[in-house]
């Protein structure tokens, strides 16, 4: 025991971002055991995908889904993860860094991995509360949280971090416009024409953009209020983000006596002044140059790794790199020099109708530069074009149409390409490279070459490419995931897809649908005809002529089916309150029907099972003449609304929850839903009525009433998220109301409010109904659609409608 | 409309296509069984003992497509014409032969 191994090889790492952790994972690739490694990270967390920051802000994608190093991965690799304390100083003569905890460490070799910080612009007002960069996910949630109690973001910079920060805040409902000191937006990778074509694109995303505008000043007294122009102009800003440029963090290095210029100066190996210190990422400075895209990134982070482990002294070579801008449906990239000089000849494709525009420059017989927007898909080659330098004079009649036309084939995409040319730009992936992974490690999906060769792992914006190259290598044997999940096999449409169709063409009855989507199948399935009825039903309230044969058993008898053909009869009972006339009333029609079994349901109401088929218009007379009218226990539709006893009678009671609980059921029943909506109300935080796994839940307290919505109890058990907290019972109402439309509108047939609000998002539901006229807009429409709703289905039966449903065509002996 | 080989005695009129809405069905009830009549969307009848071959659950409450019903119960999918369960699930519900005369409904239950 206790046998001194050789001592490992200390690697302090300072900065648990992109590049710094890349570095990481290529030194243990070279060197798995040489090293005993430390990680500083001013961040609380493990490493992720700052790239992916954009989506997330988007609500297109969850914090997790992009954290890539998860505390467990440093522990896998042995690796102390110091987070949440930055390095404040460097001992270069001891060989030591401390943290601002104090926590030191001595280290052989150093690498610093800063990044970089948002440049703020000095106007006055800038140190306010609610003016922040777009760095970091605290950032992130800094916009959220502005976007539920605000209204207005203002955004300074148009170049592309700036636009992904107004898409963003636009998607989460909030009234944003963009500061551009230059009169183009993202004047270093756009000409003006595509220029100009974005700006439009970003206006019907209700994205304002202000060209040649210099900001003044910030204005509030406790936080941010409006920004003022220099032409005098005011705008109200509930939060401004600075995305104005950035700025190599060379704090800590110049502290330490580094050797600085606006970046950490490195030499082609990466190493700093100091022998022992070594920098990769955006805080360097290399031959002048400083950077801001991950591709140049990882090349710094390969050429560290050799050094560092000793493998071989490789040498950072700077390469041309490329730029897309990541807002869902703007296709748009970039290259090169796209301006070009006296020397260069332009080739323009200009498609106004289409909004695309296409322009390529070359010198002599090469092209040095690249602008797409609109039509990306050829980027890859055309960046390959450029990187190789190739000789294009023999392409250049149909350069413009891309690699199919040259090649006189219909084959479009990375088929077309020659195995050097690069598929991801982030992480220098080519071509070749995947082809081989493929085929070596017999791959099959799009995960699987990403986490062998990180194609596409970054941005994603390459993952198209990756698919087609994977169906290429696998032909038949190549199954793609469906981008969106199709309504059922009857179409390849998502059923967001759909439901913007019935809309935007008036469709108006499921043939009608059918046709206008190229249905597959005459008429439909088990699947999708119930879902489409729900859409039309939910787009054309009091037009659409309700579809019962596209409606499950149980909505076309309203009644629930037994395992024994029977049915159930469930009443509705207003809140969970009952009398004395409306039990003997039950208890008349047990006897009268000799219904078997009575029971007390989990909803707060009373079932009657084993009804048969031909008896229910009878059942549902008499419970009727009574004064109840059917409970729809049996439909995609408002179900139960549960309450307490409340300040009526129990002595912790803050309000009346039972006469809520009525009020709202009184509001909601009848309206069907993509799914059952059950609520509840109870009458102080104790929750009785178990208001917390509701689709809507209220609990009442001393001020007011708490919202909560998209509970789930059943299957897959989910805690609502709190909505709103309101005083008023009109406001309770009116949101309960904008929440059953929103859903109604917006949810997938067959997904209740929890799986909907996971898709969607919480912030997403929360902004929209945070809106006054928005929320407004959709109780109107609720109570609309209410007005057709609202009648009940019993009585129309128990007066004959739809008879045939519950009598046998004929008696044969 | 299969099963034109049955003899003439053995064809019962048990009511007209109206009666059965498209894409709908109706049932006829006899001594021994209930039979699911169904109405296809270019009406076609077919006819079926009501009864699903996976745990009885009575087809005629399913809901009709192209040429099959959904049962109601557990979603197997069911073939009108030769009462097969669609793959994966294996089972077969008896047929009755069944046809239109004009606009008058037929089937064979004679024999039954
Ligand atoms: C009758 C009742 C049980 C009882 O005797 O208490 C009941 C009975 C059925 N429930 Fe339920 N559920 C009943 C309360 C509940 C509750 C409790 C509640 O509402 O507070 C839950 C959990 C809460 C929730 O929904 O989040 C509940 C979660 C489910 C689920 C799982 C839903 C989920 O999202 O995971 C199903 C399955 C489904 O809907 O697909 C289900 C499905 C069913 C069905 C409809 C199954 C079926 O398709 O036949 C049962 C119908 C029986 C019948 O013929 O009446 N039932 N069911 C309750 C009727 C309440 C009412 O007055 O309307
Ligand atoms: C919203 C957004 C979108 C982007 N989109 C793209 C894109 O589409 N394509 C693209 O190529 N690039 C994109 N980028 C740029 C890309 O994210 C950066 O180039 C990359 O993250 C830089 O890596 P880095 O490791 O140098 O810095 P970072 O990833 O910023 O990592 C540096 C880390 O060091 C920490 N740190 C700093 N000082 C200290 C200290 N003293 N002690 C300890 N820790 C410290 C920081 O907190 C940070 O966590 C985007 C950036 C953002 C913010
Ligand atoms: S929720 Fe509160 S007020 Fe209502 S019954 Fe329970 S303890 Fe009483
Ligand atoms: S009884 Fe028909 S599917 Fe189960």
């Amino acid at each position: 025991m206790n046998m001194i191994a050789p001592r490992r090889t200390r690697l302090v790492l300072v900065g648990n971002g992109m590049a710094g952790v890349r570095a990481l994972e290529e030194i243990l690739a070279r060197a798995p055991d040489a090293f005993s490694v430390t990680v500083f990270g001013s961040e609380p967390h493990g490493n992720y995908n700052r790239i992916m920051l954009s989506p997330v802000l988007a609500g297109e994608k969850t914090f997790e889904a992009i954290t890539t190093h998860p505390r467990c991965w440093y522990d896998d690799n042995g690796i102390e993860l110091i987070a949440g304390e930055p390095v404040v100083g460097i001992d270069r003569a001891a060989r030591t860094v401390t943290g601002a905890q104090g926590t030191t460490r001595p280290y052989d070799v150093l690498l610093l991995a800063t990044g970089s910080n948002p440049v703020i612009i000095p106007v006055p007002g800038h140190t306010l509360p609610g003016v922040i960069g777009f760095r970091d996910i605290a950032d992130v949630a800094s916009m959220l949280t502005a976007s539920r109690t605000g209204r207005h973001a203002v955004v300074i910079g148009g170049g592309l971090l700036g636009l992904e920060a107004a898409n963003g805040l636009a998607r989460n409902g909030m009234e944003t416009t963009v500061l551009h000191l230059m009169p183009t937006l993202m004047e270093r990778q756009l000409d003006p024409v595509s220029a100009g074509l974005l700006k439009a694109d970003l206006a019907s995303r209700g994205i304002n953009v202000i060209t040649e505008a210099n900001t003044q000043a910030i204005l509030g007294t406790e936080r941010v209020e409006a920004v003022e122009l220099a032409a005098g102009t005011r705008l109200p800003a509930d939060i401004v983000v600075m995305a104005a440029g950035i700025r190599p963090n060379t704090a800590l290095a110049k502290a330490a006596g580094l050797a600085c210029g606006r970046g950490v100066q490195v030499d082609d190996g990466m190493r700093t002044a100091d022998p022992a210190i070594y920098a990769v990422g955006e805080c360097v400075e290399h031959r002048g140059a400083v950077f801001g895209l991950v591709a140049p990134l990882y090349e710094m982070a390969k050429v560290a790794a050799d050094r560092i482990a000793g493998i071989a002294d490789t040498n950072y070579m700077p390469a041309v790199t490329g730029t897309r801008l990541k807002v869902t449906g703007i296709d748009m990239f970039s290259a090169g020099d796209f301006t070009g000089d006296a020397e260069t000849d332009d080739i323009v494709f200009r498609d106004a109708a289409r909004g695309v525009h296409k322009k390529l420059v070359i010198r002599g017989d090469k092209l040095i530069g690249a602008v797409l927007y609109g039509d990306a898909r050829d980027s890859a080659w055309y960046f390959d074009l450029i990187r190789s330098g190739t000789d294009i004079s023999e392409l250049r009649d149909t350069l413009l149409f891309g690699p199919a036309a040259g090649a006189g084939t219909a084959t479009q995409g990375p088929e077309a390409l020659p195995d050097t040319a690069e598929i991801c730009g982030c992480n220098g992936v080519s071509k070749g490279t995947i082809l081989a992974a493929i085929g070596k490690h017999k791959l099959t999906s799009l995960d699987q070459v990403r986490s062998r060769t990180k194609a596409s792992a970054s941005c994603g914006s390459c993952s198209c490419q990756v698919e087609a190259l994977l169906a290429h290598a696998l032909g038949g044997n190549y199954d793609a995931a469906p981008k969106v999940k199709p309504v059922c096999k009857c179409t390849p449409h998502g059923h967001d897809a759909v439901r913007q169709a019935i809309v935007a063409q008036r469709l108006k009855t499921i043939p009608a649908v059918m046709l206008a989507l190229d249905w597959a199948s005459t008429d439909g399935c088990a699947s999708c005809r119930p879902a489409l009825n729900y859409y039309l039903l939910c787009a054309w309230p009091g037009e659409y002529v309700d579809d019962a044969r596209s409606r499950f058993v149980n909505e076309r008898m309203h009644a629930n089916i037994q395992k024994d053909g029977t049915y159930s009869v469930v009443p509705r009972m207003w809140g969970g309150v009952t009398t004395a006339a409306e039990l003997r009333a039950i208890a008349d029609v047990v006897d009268k029907h000799r219904i078997p079994t009575v029971k007390v349901t989990g909803g707060q109401r009373i079932d009657l099972l084993g009804v048969r088929k031909e008896q229910l218009p009878e059942v549902w007379r008499d419970l009727n003449a009574a004064g109840m009218v059917s409970g729809h226990a049996y439909g995609k539709a408002l179900r139960t609304v549960k309450t307490c006893v409340g300040s009526e009678w129990c002595r912790f009671g803050t309000q009346d929850s039972t006469a809520m609980g009525i009020a709202l059921e009184k509001m909601t029943w009848g309206s069907w839903t993509p799914h059952k909506t059950k609520l509840a109300v109870s009458g102080c935080p104790r929750n009785c009525a178990e208001a917390t796994i509701k689709d809507f839940g209220v609990i009442a307290t001393d001020s007011g009433w708490d919202l909560h919505i998209a509970g789930n109890g059943g299957i897959k058990v989910r805690v609502t998220d709190l909505l709103a907290k309101v005083t008023t019972e009109e406001e309770v109402l009116e949101y309960c109301a904008a929440f059953m439309q929103l859903y109604r509108e917006d949810a997938w047939y067959l997904e209740r409010t929890a799986p909907w609000v996971e898709r969607v998002g919480i912030e997403t539901v929360r902004t929209r109904l945070a809106d006054t006229d928005l929320r407004k807009a959709l109780q109107q429409r609720f109570l609309a659609s209410q007005r057709f709703a609202q009648q009940d289905p019993w009585a129309e039966r128990a007066a004959g409608a739809e008879a045939h449903e519950f009598k046998p065509l004929a008696s044969v002996e | 409309m299969d099963g034109h080989f049955a003899p003439d005695s053995v064809w019962t009129e048990i009511g007209r296509l109206d009666d059965i809405p498209r894409l709908g069905s109706r049932v006829v009830r006899t001594a021994a069984i209930d039979i699911a009549v169904f109405r296809t969307s270019d009406d076609r009848v077919f006819a079926l003992h009501d009864k699903c071959p996976h745990k009885a659950g009575k087809l005629s409450q399913g809901i009709v497509h192209g040429d099959s019903v959904t049962c109601p119960l557990h979603n197997w999918v069911i073939g009108l014409a030769d009462g097969q369960a669609r793959e994966p699930d294996e089972g077969c519900a008896r047929t009755v032969p069944a046809r239109l005369d004009g606009d008058r409904v037929l089937l064979a239950v004679g024999g039954l």
